[in-house]
Protein backbone atom coordinates (compact mmCIF):
# COMPACT_ATOMS: atom_id res chain seq x y z
CA UNK A 1 0.00 0.00 0.00
CA UNK A 2 2.86 2.72 1.48
CA UNK A 3 4.67 1.57 -2.17
CA UNK A 4 1.91 2.51 -4.01
CA UNK A 5 1.09 5.30 -2.54
CA UNK A 6 4.95 6.30 -2.83
CA UNK A 7 4.59 5.97 -6.54
CA UNK A 8 1.69 8.21 -7.54
CA UNK A 9 3.44 10.83 -5.35
CA UNK A 10 6.90 10.77 -7.44
CA UNK A 11 4.66 10.70 -10.32
CA UNK A 12 2.61 13.56 -9.56
CA UNK A 13 6.17 15.16 -9.02
CA UNK A 14 7.64 14.89 -11.85
CA UNK A 15 4.47 15.50 -14.01
CA UNK A 16 4.23 19.06 -12.19
CA UNK A 17 7.76 19.18 -13.05
CA UNK A 18 7.31 19.09 -16.37
CA UNK A 19 4.08 21.22 -16.80
CA UNK A 20 5.88 23.94 -15.11
CA UNK A 21 9.81 23.74 -16.50
CA UNK A 22 8.17 22.54 -20.14
CA UNK A 23 8.07 26.25 -21.73
CA UNK A 24 10.90 27.40 -20.47
CA UNK A 25 12.93 24.56 -21.38
CA UNK A 26 11.31 24.60 -24.99
CA UNK A 27 12.82 28.43 -25.07
CA UNK A 28 16.32 27.05 -23.54
CA UNK A 29 17.02 23.17 -24.88
CA UNK A 30 17.78 24.20 -28.25
CA UNK A 31 20.05 22.56 -30.37
CA UNK A 32 22.51 22.00 -28.22
CA UNK A 33 25.45 21.37 -31.06
CA UNK A 34 28.00 23.55 -31.15
CA UNK A 35 29.68 25.16 -33.87
CA UNK A 36 33.46 24.41 -34.96
CA UNK A 37 35.69 26.62 -35.42
CA UNK A 38 35.81 27.03 -38.82
CA UNK A 39 39.68 27.45 -39.56
CA UNK A 40 42.59 27.05 -37.43
CA UNK A 41 44.40 30.80 -38.78
CA UNK A 42 42.44 32.06 -36.17
CA UNK A 43 44.72 34.64 -33.44
CA UNK A 44 45.39 33.01 -30.29
CA UNK A 45 45.12 35.61 -27.71
CA UNK A 46 42.05 37.75 -27.61
CA UNK A 47 41.45 41.10 -25.30
CA UNK A 48 38.19 39.92 -23.49
CA UNK A 49 35.39 41.38 -24.56
CA UNK A 50 34.22 45.11 -22.57
CA UNK A 51 31.04 46.74 -22.11
CA UNK A 52 27.89 45.88 -19.78
CA UNK A 53 27.61 42.19 -19.16
CA UNK A 54 25.05 42.80 -16.08
CA UNK A 55 22.68 41.05 -18.03
CA UNK A 56 25.00 37.59 -18.70
CA UNK A 57 24.31 34.67 -18.75
CA UNK A 58 20.80 35.19 -19.89
CA UNK A 59 19.48 32.03 -17.96
CA UNK A 60 20.18 34.22 -14.61
CA UNK A 61 16.50 35.41 -15.77
CA UNK A 62 14.87 33.44 -18.62
CA UNK A 63 15.51 30.14 -16.87
CA UNK A 64 12.12 31.41 -14.81
CA UNK A 65 10.52 33.63 -16.87
CA UNK A 66 9.68 32.52 -20.32
CA UNK A 67 11.06 34.98 -23.72
CA UNK A 68 8.46 37.26 -25.35
CA UNK A 69 9.69 36.70 -29.39
CA UNK A 70 7.42 39.59 -30.53
CA UNK A 71 9.34 42.59 -32.42
CA UNK A 72 8.42 45.33 -30.53
CA UNK A 73 9.47 48.84 -28.42
CA UNK A 74 11.57 47.30 -25.03
CA UNK A 75 10.48 49.15 -22.04
CA UNK A 76 10.45 46.76 -19.31
CA UNK A 77 13.81 45.31 -19.84
CA UNK A 78 16.57 46.15 -22.01
CA UNK A 79 15.89 49.35 -21.91
CA UNK A 80 19.61 49.80 -22.49
CA UNK A 81 19.80 48.45 -26.17
CA UNK A 82 18.99 50.37 -29.29
CA UNK A 83 19.42 47.98 -32.28
CA UNK A 84 20.38 49.96 -34.94
CA UNK A 85 22.35 47.24 -37.02
CA UNK A 86 20.03 45.63 -39.86
CA UNK A 87 17.21 46.71 -37.84
CA UNK A 88 14.08 46.17 -40.21
CA UNK A 89 15.30 42.49 -40.68
CA UNK A 90 16.41 41.51 -37.44
CA UNK A 91 15.55 41.05 -33.85
CA UNK A 92 17.18 39.46 -30.46
CA UNK A 93 16.72 36.09 -31.36
CA UNK A 94 18.45 36.14 -35.24
CA UNK A 95 21.60 36.22 -33.38
CA UNK A 96 20.60 35.31 -29.43
CA UNK A 97 19.96 31.66 -28.18
CA UNK A 98 19.81 30.93 -24.12
CA UNK A 99 23.29 31.70 -23.18
CA UNK A 100 24.32 31.59 -26.81
CA UNK A 101 25.05 33.45 -29.78
CA UNK A 102 23.26 31.87 -32.91
CA UNK A 103 24.50 31.53 -36.56
CA UNK A 104 22.25 32.38 -39.34
CA UNK A 105 22.19 28.14 -39.88
CA UNK A 106 21.03 28.00 -35.99
CA UNK A 107 24.82 26.53 -34.72
CA UNK A 108 25.25 28.12 -32.00
CA UNK A 109 28.80 29.79 -30.28
CA UNK A 110 30.18 31.17 -27.19
CA UNK A 111 29.90 34.49 -26.21
CA UNK A 112 33.73 34.96 -26.11
CA UNK A 113 33.66 34.31 -30.40
CA UNK A 114 31.56 36.44 -31.02
CA UNK A 115 33.95 36.95 -34.31
CA UNK A 116 32.51 34.08 -35.45
CA UNK A 117 28.95 35.51 -35.58
CA UNK A 118 29.88 38.88 -37.11
CA UNK A 119 32.32 36.95 -39.79
CA UNK A 120 28.75 35.42 -41.15
CA UNK A 121 28.23 38.48 -43.03
CA UNK A 122 31.12 40.73 -42.56
CA UNK A 123 33.59 38.32 -44.27
CA UNK A 124 35.98 40.35 -45.90
CA UNK A 125 36.37 42.41 -42.31
CA UNK A 126 36.54 39.03 -40.79
CA UNK A 127 39.48 38.08 -43.12
CA UNK A 128 41.11 41.29 -42.37
CA UNK A 129 40.62 41.08 -39.21
CA UNK A 130 42.51 37.24 -39.09
CA UNK A 131 45.40 39.17 -40.71
CA UNK A 132 45.79 42.08 -37.96
CA UNK A 133 45.05 44.67 -40.59
CA UNK A 134 41.24 45.22 -39.66
CA UNK A 135 40.67 46.32 -35.57
CA UNK A 136 43.84 46.81 -33.38
CA UNK A 137 46.05 44.28 -31.79
CA UNK A 138 48.09 45.33 -28.94
CA UNK A 139 51.29 43.90 -27.35
CA UNK A 140 54.37 42.87 -29.44
CA UNK A 141 54.91 43.26 -33.06
CA UNK A 142 56.97 39.91 -32.82
CA UNK A 143 55.46 36.98 -31.89
CA UNK A 144 51.51 36.63 -30.84
CA UNK A 145 49.68 39.41 -30.61
CA UNK A 146 46.84 40.27 -28.50
CA UNK A 147 43.77 40.97 -30.60
CA UNK A 148 41.23 43.11 -29.35
CA UNK A 149 37.58 41.02 -30.74
CA UNK A 150 34.70 42.97 -32.56
CA UNK A 151 32.70 44.05 -29.51
CA UNK A 152 35.96 45.25 -27.81
CA UNK A 153 35.75 48.25 -30.05
CA UNK A 154 31.50 47.82 -31.71
CA UNK A 155 28.41 47.87 -30.23
CA UNK A 156 26.70 44.89 -31.68
CA UNK A 157 23.56 46.65 -31.13
CA UNK A 158 24.69 49.54 -32.83
CA UNK A 159 28.11 48.92 -34.10
CA UNK A 160 29.03 52.43 -36.01
CA UNK A 161 31.51 54.54 -33.95
CA UNK A 162 30.74 57.47 -32.74
CA UNK A 163 32.02 60.72 -33.27
CA UNK A 164 34.72 61.52 -29.97
CA UNK A 165 36.08 64.72 -29.16
CA UNK A 166 39.91 65.49 -30.22
CA UNK A 167 43.25 66.12 -28.83
CA UNK A 168 43.49 70.13 -28.99
CA UNK A 169 45.09 71.29 -31.67
CA UNK A 170 49.12 72.23 -31.65
CA UNK A 171 49.50 76.25 -31.08
CA UNK A 172 50.69 78.19 -33.80
CA UNK A 173 54.64 79.51 -34.24
CA UNK A 174 53.21 82.73 -33.04
CA UNK A 175 51.43 81.68 -29.94
CA UNK A 176 53.90 79.74 -28.68
CA UNK A 177 55.83 81.50 -25.88
CA UNK A 178 58.93 79.69 -25.42
CA UNK A 179 60.08 78.21 -21.81
CA UNK A 180 63.64 80.11 -21.48
CA UNK A 181 65.66 78.02 -18.99
CA UNK B 1 116.11 65.42 -30.87
CA UNK B 2 117.91 63.35 -28.29
CA UNK B 3 121.21 65.00 -29.33
CA UNK B 4 120.15 68.23 -28.77
CA UNK B 5 119.62 67.86 -24.91
CA UNK B 6 122.80 69.02 -24.40
CA UNK B 7 122.28 71.97 -26.01
CA UNK B 8 120.78 75.42 -24.50
CA UNK B 9 117.01 75.75 -25.04
CA UNK B 10 117.54 79.17 -26.39
CA UNK B 11 119.45 77.49 -29.54
CA UNK B 12 116.29 74.75 -29.90
CA UNK B 13 114.64 75.02 -33.00
CA UNK B 14 110.96 74.28 -32.77
CA UNK B 15 110.15 71.91 -35.90
CA UNK B 16 106.67 72.12 -37.59
CA UNK B 17 104.96 69.22 -36.44
CA UNK B 18 106.08 70.31 -32.75
CA UNK B 19 104.57 74.16 -33.66
CA UNK B 20 101.50 72.16 -35.07
CA UNK B 21 101.08 69.98 -32.01
CA UNK B 22 100.85 72.82 -29.91
CA UNK B 23 98.77 74.64 -31.81
CA UNK B 24 95.97 72.17 -32.11
CA UNK B 25 96.11 71.53 -28.39
CA UNK B 26 96.14 75.50 -27.39
CA UNK B 27 92.81 76.13 -29.92
CA UNK B 28 91.19 73.05 -27.79
CA UNK B 29 92.02 74.44 -24.46
CA UNK B 30 90.34 77.81 -25.83
CA UNK B 31 87.17 76.00 -26.85
CA UNK B 32 86.56 74.80 -23.50
CA UNK B 33 86.09 77.72 -20.83
CA UNK B 34 88.84 78.10 -18.05
CA UNK B 35 87.31 76.15 -15.02
CA UNK B 36 87.10 72.87 -17.53
CA UNK B 37 87.53 69.88 -15.21
CA UNK B 38 88.39 66.49 -16.22
CA UNK B 39 84.43 65.43 -16.69
CA UNK B 40 84.32 68.55 -19.27
CA UNK B 41 86.87 67.08 -21.33
CA UNK B 42 85.18 63.71 -20.94
CA UNK B 43 82.04 65.19 -22.71
CA UNK B 44 84.27 67.37 -25.21
CA UNK B 45 86.42 64.06 -26.30
CA UNK B 46 83.28 61.98 -26.58
CA UNK B 47 83.82 59.83 -29.95
CA UNK B 48 80.77 59.80 -33.08
CA UNK B 49 78.00 56.97 -31.42
CA UNK B 50 79.05 54.20 -34.29
CA UNK B 51 83.03 54.96 -33.54
CA UNK B 52 82.89 54.06 -29.92
CA UNK B 53 83.66 50.42 -29.26
CA UNK B 54 81.56 48.46 -26.26
CA UNK B 55 83.85 49.95 -23.54
CA UNK B 56 84.05 53.56 -24.48
CA UNK B 57 80.26 53.42 -25.38
CA UNK B 58 79.50 52.26 -21.49
CA UNK B 59 81.65 54.84 -20.12
CA UNK B 60 79.80 57.74 -22.26
CA UNK B 61 76.54 56.08 -21.40
CA UNK B 62 77.57 55.89 -17.11
CA UNK B 63 78.07 59.33 -17.90
CA UNK B 64 75.00 60.45 -19.88
CA UNK B 65 72.74 58.38 -17.00
CA UNK B 66 74.08 60.17 -14.40
CA UNK B 67 74.48 63.71 -15.76
CA UNK B 68 70.83 63.32 -16.89
CA UNK B 69 69.44 62.22 -13.99
CA UNK B 70 71.01 64.68 -12.22
CA UNK B 71 69.96 67.39 -14.20
CA UNK B 72 66.18 65.69 -14.55
CA UNK B 73 66.45 64.68 -10.44
CA UNK B 74 65.06 61.11 -11.87
CA UNK B 75 66.72 57.96 -12.06
CA UNK B 76 67.13 57.64 -16.04
CA UNK B 77 68.08 54.77 -18.00
CA UNK B 78 69.52 55.04 -21.46
CA UNK B 79 70.04 51.87 -23.51
CA UNK B 80 71.62 51.57 -26.44
CA UNK B 81 70.18 48.54 -27.82
CA UNK B 82 71.45 47.56 -31.23
CA UNK B 83 68.73 46.60 -34.59
CA UNK B 84 67.73 42.99 -34.27
CA UNK B 85 69.53 41.07 -37.18
CA UNK B 86 66.92 40.50 -40.48
CA UNK B 87 64.48 43.32 -39.58
CA UNK B 88 63.27 46.14 -41.46
CA UNK B 89 60.63 48.11 -39.77
CA UNK B 90 57.58 49.47 -41.78
CA UNK B 91 54.53 51.07 -40.41
CA UNK B 92 51.43 50.92 -42.50
CA UNK B 93 48.37 53.73 -41.97
CA UNK B 94 44.83 53.15 -42.62
CA UNK B 95 43.47 56.22 -44.06
CA UNK B 96 39.52 54.91 -44.49
CA UNK B 97 39.91 54.52 -40.59
CA UNK B 98 41.57 57.42 -39.21
CA UNK B 99 39.45 59.57 -37.05
CA UNK B 100 41.69 62.54 -36.56
CA UNK B 101 41.48 62.47 -33.03
CA UNK B 102 45.15 63.39 -32.31
CA UNK B 103 45.47 60.80 -29.29
CA UNK B 104 48.76 59.73 -31.24
CA UNK B 105 50.18 63.33 -31.55
CA UNK B 106 50.18 63.36 -27.86
CA UNK B 107 50.95 59.55 -26.84
CA UNK B 108 53.97 60.03 -28.84
CA UNK B 109 54.97 63.45 -26.93
CA UNK B 110 54.51 61.44 -23.28
CA UNK B 111 56.68 58.42 -24.92
CA UNK B 112 59.39 60.41 -26.59
CA UNK B 113 60.05 62.90 -23.84
CA UNK B 114 59.13 65.83 -26.33
CA UNK B 115 58.82 69.47 -24.88
CA UNK B 116 55.60 70.46 -23.94
CA UNK B 117 55.00 73.88 -23.97
CA UNK B 118 57.65 74.54 -27.10
CA UNK B 119 55.13 72.66 -29.30
CA UNK B 120 57.51 69.52 -30.28
CA UNK B 121 54.91 67.34 -32.04
CA UNK B 122 56.55 64.62 -33.86
CA UNK B 123 52.79 63.62 -35.59
CA UNK B 124 50.96 66.06 -37.38
CA UNK B 125 47.43 65.34 -38.40
CA UNK B 126 46.79 67.03 -41.42
CA UNK B 127 42.85 67.42 -42.36
CA UNK B 128 41.35 67.54 -45.91
CA UNK B 129 37.96 68.36 -47.31
CA UNK B 130 36.93 65.70 -49.29
CA UNK B 131 36.51 66.53 -53.15
CA UNK B 132 39.38 69.10 -52.85
CA UNK B 133 42.08 67.59 -55.14
CA UNK B 134 43.76 64.61 -53.88
CA UNK B 135 46.33 65.07 -51.14
CA UNK B 136 46.59 68.91 -51.64
CA UNK B 137 49.27 69.39 -48.99
CA UNK B 138 49.65 72.95 -49.21
CA UNK B 139 46.07 73.73 -49.27
CA UNK B 140 45.35 71.00 -45.69
CA UNK B 141 44.72 71.58 -42.09
CA UNK B 142 47.00 71.19 -39.25
CA UNK B 143 45.36 73.44 -37.05
CA UNK B 144 41.54 72.57 -36.67
CA UNK B 145 39.30 72.74 -33.83
CA UNK B 146 36.50 71.04 -34.00
CA UNK B 147 34.23 69.77 -31.12
CA UNK B 148 34.31 66.46 -32.39
CA UNK B 149 36.12 64.43 -35.06
CA UNK B 150 35.63 62.79 -37.72
CA UNK B 151 33.85 65.84 -39.23
CA UNK B 152 31.12 65.48 -41.77
CA UNK B 153 32.89 65.67 -45.47
CA UNK B 154 36.61 65.81 -44.13
CA UNK B 155 39.16 62.71 -43.99
CA UNK B 156 42.28 63.30 -42.19
CA UNK B 157 46.41 62.62 -42.40
CA UNK B 158 48.64 61.91 -39.67
CA UNK B 159 52.46 62.67 -41.19
CA UNK B 160 55.39 61.72 -39.11
CA UNK B 161 59.06 60.72 -40.22
CA UNK B 162 58.58 58.65 -42.86
CA UNK B 163 62.01 56.46 -42.24
CA UNK B 164 62.91 57.20 -45.74
CA UNK B 165 65.23 54.54 -47.72
CA UNK B 166 66.96 57.11 -49.44
CA UNK B 167 67.06 59.44 -46.97
CA UNK B 168 67.75 62.84 -47.85
CA UNK B 169 67.94 64.41 -44.59
CA UNK B 170 71.04 62.08 -44.05
CA UNK B 171 72.74 63.54 -47.03
CA UNK B 172 72.34 66.70 -45.63
CA UNK B 173 74.07 66.57 -42.44
CA UNK B 174 77.20 67.75 -42.29
CA UNK B 175 77.98 66.35 -39.28
CA UNK B 176 76.86 62.97 -39.26
CA UNK B 177 75.06 63.20 -36.77
CA UNK B 178 72.13 61.18 -38.56
CA UNK B 179 72.15 58.36 -40.29
CA UNK B 180 69.84 55.22 -41.08
CA UNK B 181 70.44 52.08 -38.99
CA UNK B 182 70.52 48.43 -39.75
CA UNK B 183 66.69 48.22 -39.14
CA UNK B 184 65.89 51.14 -41.36
CA UNK B 185 65.59 53.76 -38.73
CA UNK B 186 66.88 57.09 -39.22
CA UNK B 187 68.22 57.88 -36.16
CA UNK B 188 70.47 61.26 -34.60
CA UNK B 189 72.78 61.47 -32.13
CA UNK B 190 72.02 64.46 -29.98
CA UNK B 191 75.50 64.47 -28.40
CA UNK B 192 77.01 65.09 -32.22
CA UNK B 193 74.19 67.50 -33.80
CA UNK B 194 75.49 71.02 -34.43
CA UNK B 195 72.02 72.16 -34.60
CA UNK B 196 72.64 73.88 -37.95
CA UNK B 197 68.88 72.47 -39.47
CA UNK B 198 69.96 71.54 -42.97
CA UNK B 199 68.04 68.30 -42.28
CA UNK B 200 64.83 69.97 -41.39
CA UNK B 201 65.52 71.84 -45.11
CA UNK B 202 65.94 68.61 -46.71
CA UNK B 203 62.84 66.55 -45.24
CA UNK B 204 59.93 66.70 -47.24
CA UNK B 205 57.74 65.84 -45.02
CA UNK B 206 58.32 68.54 -42.26
CA UNK B 207 59.14 65.48 -39.94
CA UNK B 208 62.15 67.13 -37.88
CA UNK B 209 61.62 69.12 -35.15
CA UNK B 210 64.17 71.83 -33.50
CA UNK B 211 64.83 72.55 -29.84
CA UNK B 212 65.12 76.26 -29.79
CA UNK B 213 64.96 76.07 -25.84
CA UNK B 214 65.74 73.31 -23.56
CA UNK B 215 62.61 70.92 -23.51
CA UNK B 216 60.34 71.41 -21.01
CA UNK B 217 58.95 68.48 -19.97
CA UNK B 218 57.26 67.73 -16.24
CA UNK B 219 59.45 66.00 -14.07
CA UNK B 220 56.79 63.64 -13.15
CA UNK B 221 55.65 63.29 -16.79
CA UNK B 222 59.50 62.45 -17.82
CA UNK B 223 60.06 58.73 -19.46
CA UNK B 224 62.36 57.26 -17.78
CA UNK B 225 63.08 54.24 -20.18
CA UNK B 226 65.28 55.86 -22.92
CA UNK B 227 67.29 54.94 -25.96
CA UNK B 228 70.55 57.12 -27.30
CA UNK B 229 69.27 57.41 -30.32
CA UNK B 230 65.54 57.88 -29.61
CA UNK B 231 63.88 59.40 -26.42
CA UNK B 232 66.26 60.38 -24.09
CA UNK B 233 65.85 64.29 -22.97
CA UNK B 234 67.17 66.17 -25.98
CA UNK B 235 69.31 69.29 -25.17
CA UNK B 236 68.98 72.97 -26.18
CA UNK B 237 69.96 73.17 -30.19
CA UNK B 238 69.19 70.10 -31.29
CA UNK B 239 67.31 68.39 -33.65
CA UNK B 240 64.91 65.41 -33.41
CA UNK B 241 62.25 63.11 -35.31
CA UNK B 242 60.40 60.03 -35.00
CA UNK B 243 61.98 56.79 -34.21
CA UNK B 244 59.15 54.03 -34.42
CA UNK B 245 59.83 54.16 -30.62
CA UNK B 246 63.22 52.97 -31.14
CA UNK B 247 63.42 52.19 -27.22
CA UNK B 248 60.14 49.85 -27.76
CA UNK B 249 60.37 48.69 -31.28
CA UNK B 250 63.97 46.88 -30.68
CA UNK B 251 62.15 45.47 -27.71
CA UNK B 252 59.35 44.16 -29.48
CA UNK B 253 57.23 46.38 -28.37
CA UNK B 254 54.52 48.48 -30.64
CA UNK B 255 55.19 51.95 -31.24
CA UNK B 256 53.40 54.09 -28.49
CA UNK B 257 51.02 55.67 -31.69
CA UNK B 258 49.87 52.01 -32.80
CA UNK B 259 49.26 51.41 -29.19
CA UNK B 260 46.72 54.06 -28.28
CA UNK B 261 44.87 54.71 -31.72
CA UNK B 262 41.35 54.03 -30.93
CA UNK B 263 40.52 52.54 -34.06
CA UNK B 264 43.32 50.61 -34.81
CA UNK B 265 44.29 52.72 -38.24
CA UNK B 266 48.13 52.07 -37.16
CA UNK B 267 50.00 48.99 -37.76
CA UNK B 268 53.48 47.91 -37.48
CA UNK B 269 55.86 45.13 -38.41
CA UNK B 270 59.18 43.29 -40.06
CA UNK B 271 58.97 44.42 -44.19
CA UNK B 272 61.61 41.10 -44.21
CA UNK B 273 58.94 38.70 -42.65
CA UNK B 274 56.31 37.88 -45.33
CA UNK B 275 53.82 36.49 -42.80
CA UNK B 276 53.32 39.81 -41.32
CA UNK B 277 50.71 42.06 -40.96
CA UNK B 278 52.48 45.21 -42.81
CA UNK B 279 53.35 42.85 -45.47
CA UNK B 280 49.59 41.36 -45.73
CA UNK B 281 48.71 45.12 -46.23
CA UNK B 282 51.27 46.01 -49.01
CA UNK B 283 49.74 42.94 -50.77
CA UNK B 284 46.06 43.32 -50.39
CA UNK B 285 45.50 46.40 -49.92
CA UNK B 286 45.10 50.11 -51.84
CA UNK B 287 48.69 51.26 -50.86
CA UNK B 288 50.44 54.37 -51.29
CA UNK B 289 53.64 56.15 -50.31
CA UNK B 290 53.75 60.10 -49.76
CA UNK B 291 55.65 61.91 -52.36
CA UNK B 292 56.76 58.83 -53.95
CA UNK B 293 58.26 60.58 -56.91
CA UNK B 294 61.17 62.40 -55.00
CA UNK B 295 62.85 58.85 -54.35
CA UNK B 296 63.02 58.51 -51.20
CA UNK B 297 61.34 55.46 -51.09
CA UNK B 298 59.68 55.71 -47.50
CA UNK B 299 58.81 52.77 -45.27
CA UNK B 300 55.91 54.62 -43.97
CA UNK B 301 52.71 53.12 -46.31
CA UNK B 302 49.26 54.71 -46.16
CA UNK B 303 46.63 52.50 -46.92
CA UNK B 304 42.70 52.15 -47.33
CA UNK B 305 40.98 48.81 -45.72
CA UNK B 306 38.11 49.32 -47.53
Amino acid sequence: MAKKWMFSLILSLVAGALFYLFPVSFCFAGEEKMAQDPDEDLPKLFIPRSGPAENFPCSKCHKYRPVNREKRKLVLNHTTIELKHAEKNRWCFDCHDGDKLRLPNGELVEYDKPYLLCGQCHGTIFRDWKAGIHGKTVGRWVGDKVFYVCVSCHDPHKPKFKQIEPEKQPLRPTEIKLIKK
Amino acid sequence: MSQDTNKSPRDRMLDRRMFLKGAVAGLALSALPAGANAYDWEKFLQKHFREMNEAELKKVIERLERETSLEWKKKITISTAKAIPDVKFGYGLDLSRCIGCRRCVYACVKENNQSRANQVHWITVLRFKQGEKWADLENSEKYYSSKLVPEEGAFYMPVQCQQCENPPCVKACPAQATWKEPDGIVVIDYNWCIGCRYCMTACPYGARRFNWAKPDIPQNELNPETHYLGNRPRFKGVVEKCTFCIQRTRLGKLPACVEVCPVGARKFGNLLDPKSEIRYLMSNKRVFRLKEDLNTNPKFYYFFAT
